[in-house]
């Protein structure tokens, strides 16, 4: 068999194509699990917002599963507006086992955008877990603790009962994301 | 493949790559970090429970009356890296009309809408790992990126595979175009035989008579063991 397929930027004009109007709330089919909300933006090298980018995250049901619960698929897409921002509805996922140990709840985070050739990947965390945090796995790995910090979501006061996080991913330069081999 | 080796295969294009200019200040300037395989290795979003929602395999059927340009048949089939089928996965596509122009509002090259064309297509691949399209042949148009710039002709494509890490985006190109010759986005990928793979062949048993011409386009996703039956 061939490589994989090359991937190809999806360049500036897919949001009438790609954007489906609950993609970006994971909650809507009432799946187990405390709901969060989650909004960012996606900034380039010059600090400026990225308006012609789509963020996709996978993450596991509130049990630390991939699979099991019809009503929650887990997995969002939202593309950016004019300000660079997205956002997200979700639950706060479980921690998923590994053969490296019990990971902290986290989503994994995909880019694409006009000016990515292929997608970069990440994953974001939860300030408000520490604990679970300090033993992951895959943070644990990550030497320096700037770049550590960039991979985890701050949490904003509660809106209407509901946790906020905040997550700014940063393609390049003073506060760049950690992005990981693809 | 380790993680280190991915990261510079020449099959696939760089983050950062100034001939394409829109990568200068949106490719990480950091070393990516090495993640353990058995930390990346998730399964992907399945299409079991109906998501994500209904079909569009004819792009010709969207306005009143037929688009303009030319008609044509798009398919092939979505494989894994052991040549498996990619079955019920989600195929999404989206291209320019005929003339060169998107249904998008920051398109403003001089080239007509077209009322009955908008140019995006999803569907499920089959239990074969197949799709097909019915569509018209999108036109080339100039961008910015250097003088006189003109993208080849195009559809974008989106998949999905067994794993999170199998998610590719890439574009199908039409053969004999002229503009790859010139196009900085294909020859960001250092691989010929890998270039020559995301450029669609004729196909006249695809072709139905009086009716369309038929292109052919297979991929390849990353990952092994394709989605497991539905049971």
């Amino acid at each position: 068999m061939p490589a994989p397929s090359s991937s190809q930027t999806v360049g500036p004009f897919f949001s009438f194509a790609l954007h489906h109007e609950r993609w970006n709330d994971l909650t809507a089919d009432g799946p187990e699990g405390e709901t969060i909300r989650i909004r960012g933006r996606v900034l380039d090298g010059d600090g400026a917002e990225v308006p012609d980018a789509f963020v996709e995250i996978r993450q596991a049901n509130a049990a630390g599963s991939y699979d099991g619960d019809e009503r929650f698929i887990g997995f969002g897409r939202c593309a950016t507006d004019a300000g660079g921002r997205y956002a997200f509805t979700t639950i706060r996922p479980g921690r998923v086992p590994s053969a490296l140990g019990l990971q902290a709840p986290h989503l994994a985070v995909q880019v694409f955008g006009r000016g990515l050739l292929r997608q970069l990947h990440t994953r974001m965390y939860f300030s408000d877990q520490p604990p679970e945090n300090a033993s992951d796995p895959l943070l644990m790995r990550v030497a320096d603790p700037a770049r550590r910090e960039t991979l985890i979501a701050s949490r904003l006061p509660a809106a209407n009962g509901v946790p906020e996080f905040h997550f700014d991913i940063v393609l390049q330069g003073k506060g760049e994301t950690a992005f990981f081999e693809p | 493949m380790t993680a280190t080796a991915r990261a510079s295969d020449p099959t696939q294009p760089p983050y950062d790559y100034p001939r394409y200019t829109s990568t200068i200040k949106r490719h990480p300037e950091q070393p990516l970090l090495a993640v353990p395989r058995e930390l990346v290795e998730i399964p992907g979003p399945s299409c079991a429970s109906g998501w994500p929602g209904p079909e569009i395999t004819d792009l010709t059927a969207h306005g009143t009356g037929a688009p303009l340009g030319e008609r044509i048949i798009v398919a092939g089939r979505v494989l894994d890296e052991d040549g498996r089928p990619v079955r019920r996965s989600l195929v999404e596509i989206w291209q320019a009309n005929a003339a060169g122009r998107y249904v998008h509002e920051v398109d403003q090259h001089r080239a007509p809408l077209d009322p009955n064309f908008r140019g995006d297509g999803q569907m499920l691949t089959g239990d074969d790992g197949a799709f097909r399209f019915l569509t018209i042949k999108p036109g080339a148009y100039p961008w910015r990126n250097s003088p006189n710039a003109w993208r080849p002709a195009h559809i974008h494509f989106s998949l999905f595979g067994s794993r999170n890490d199998s998610r590719l985006v890439t574009q199908m190109y039409f053969p004999g175009d002229p503009l790859l010759a010139y196009d900085p986005v294909i020859h960001s990928i250092a691989d010929a035989a890998a270039r020559e793979r995301l450029v669609s062949r004729f196909d006249p048993d695809l072709t139905e008579e009086e009716w369309a011409l038929g292109f052919r386009f297979d991929i390849v996703l990353r990952g092994r063991n394709a989605t497991p039956m539905e049971s």
